[in-house]
């Protein structure tokens, strides 16, 4: 059967692992192919690694990494953070990502997913999409979550996969940084009318927390980073809860 | 030395990095002279079966590949392409294998079929030199939109509404649909398996 996945997120600052304390400052959290490689031995099945240096220098450092994190891990992982073109998306698979994840660059030129999915496959191409309630329903954010577009994010979610998104990773703006659970919801709404897998994130605090995405927000996988990071959760640990749960899991 | 064929269909840097992992020499080429001086041939790919196949036919390789009998393993497309045909164009392919390749339904599930799925081993086929040390049920990763149906030359099956062949194997072909070189240690296990059946357990690493 084919498995749920379990994907730790790593945010990368001028080629470093950071990871925020509090919402206030990010600190220093090692070597991002060191941390990789724990990870993909503890059983992760996949790996996000999320570019978040504002410099000019940002791309040929990130390629490099990509190059780096290729040769060291055996499991699959996705770049993102502000990728906006077919050639930077070239450069990224060719220096051995598996996936890129884009979102701000798609809500402005949503074109952007068709073109990639054309020349590299829907395979390569997660849309991610950041969301936030808005009365009953939810609004679609860019710009690392400062600026509203108005968009419905149910209906973003069905269009990117219209477009050839091969995967939505969703966050929920709400939930991130919370630990009181996924947005199971609107997990389970854009399920209902995206077909692609779904990556739930934003939320997650306990087990219990990840086997709900699933279960009820029937997703196909979760995304976390602090309660990797901090150990707060091993990633054998929940995998063996889900497994006993009842939820197929590469052990 | 093991030959990677370069044909201009996709990425062969997650196969390469996965031989300088195992420490295994190798050449990326679609030259025909270095395909006669290798030990044994890694036919990746990733991408379309039309142009895939204009490319092996424009450098001569598809002759080469037909003919050769060193031990060849084919990943994904490489796989796919040793049957017949496959719908996708439809396309002729190297008919190494018989079989034609179809088109997961995207009306009973999502496509492309993306992850890790469990491969279940053929009843009589445990002793196939690929699977040492790898037992019914591992899970390897998986991301295609075409498969290839279960024959007598399936070795293992993996089941995405229905069954497929996950690898499949005639003489010294053989063709796996998942990416060993993205499955983790039981995607090196396999790996290393073929350069053991390669070298006979006697290869020389490069430091």
């Amino acid at each position: 059967m084919l498995a749920k996945r379990i994907i730790p997120c790593l945010d990368i600052k001028n080629g470093r692992t950071v990871k925020g304390v509090n919402f206030v400052g990010l600190v220093d959290a090692g070597d991002p192919v060191e941390l990789a490689g724990r990870y993909s031995e503890e059983g992760a099945d996949e790996l996000v690694f999320l570019d978040i240096t504002a410099t000019n220098e940002k791309r040929k450092t990130l390629v490099e990494l990509v190059r780096d994190i290729a040769s060291h891990i055996r499991i699959p992982f996705t770049v993102g953070g502000g990728i906006r073109s077919v050639e930077e998306i070239s450069a990224l698979l060719l220096a051995g990502a598996d996936k890129v994840s884009m979102n701000s660059s798609i809500v402005h030129d949503p074109e952007l997913i068709t073109r990639a999915a054309d020349r590299f496959g829907s395979q390569c191409v997660v849309a991610a999409v950041d969301a936030k309630r808005t009365g009953d329903s939810w609004n679609v954010y860019i710009n690392a979550g400062q600026k509203d577009t108005g968009r419905d994010a149910i209906d973003w979610c069905r269009e990117v996969a219209g477009r050839g998104a091969g995967e939505i990773l969703l966050t929920s703006m709400d939930r991130d940084g919370t630990k009181s659970g996924f947005d199971n919801e609107l997990l389970s709404r854009i399920s209902d009318v995206a077909p692609v897998p779904l990556i739930a994130s934003g939320g997650a605090g306990t087990i219990d927390h990840c086997i709900d995405a699933i279960t009820v927000g029937k997703a196909d996988a979760v995304l976390a980073a602090s309660i990797f990071h901090f150990r707060e959760i091993e990633i054998a640990d929940l995998k063996q809860s889900m497994h006993q749960a009842g939820i197929p899991v590469r052990l | 030395m093991i030959a990677i064929i370069d044909y201009k269909a996709g990425n062969l840097a997650s196969v390469s990095n996965a031989m300088d992992r195992l420490m295994s020499r190798y050449l990326i080429t679609n030259r025909l002279a270095d395909l006669d001086q290798a030990d044994a041939i890694i036919f990746p790919g990733v991408g379309h079966a039309a142009p895939a196949m204009r490319d092996l036919q424009h450098n001569g390789l598809d002759t080469w590949l037909r003919s050769t009998r060193k031990p060849l393993l084919g990943i994904c497309l490489g796989m796919q392409l040793l049957y017949e045909s496959t719908t996708e164009g439809p396309t002729e392919t190297l008919g190494i294998l018989p079989g034609r390749l179809e088109k997961f339904d995207a009306t009973r599930q999502k496509v492309p079929h993306m992850g890790w799925n469990t491969v279940d081993i053929q009843p009589g086929k445990e002793a196939h030199p690929l699977l040492r040390n790898i037992p019914s049920g591992t899970h390897f990763y998986h991301v295609h939109s075409y498969f290839a149906p279960v024959t007598a030359h399936t070795v293992a099956t993996a089941d995405y509404v229905h069954p497929f062949s996950a690898i499949a194997g005639r003489d010294n072909f053989m063709g796996v649909q998942f990416h060993p070189e993205k499955s983790g240690k039981a995607g090196e296990q396999l790996l290393r398996n073929f350069l053991d059946l390669v070298y006979g357990g006697m290869r020389t690493v490069t430091a």
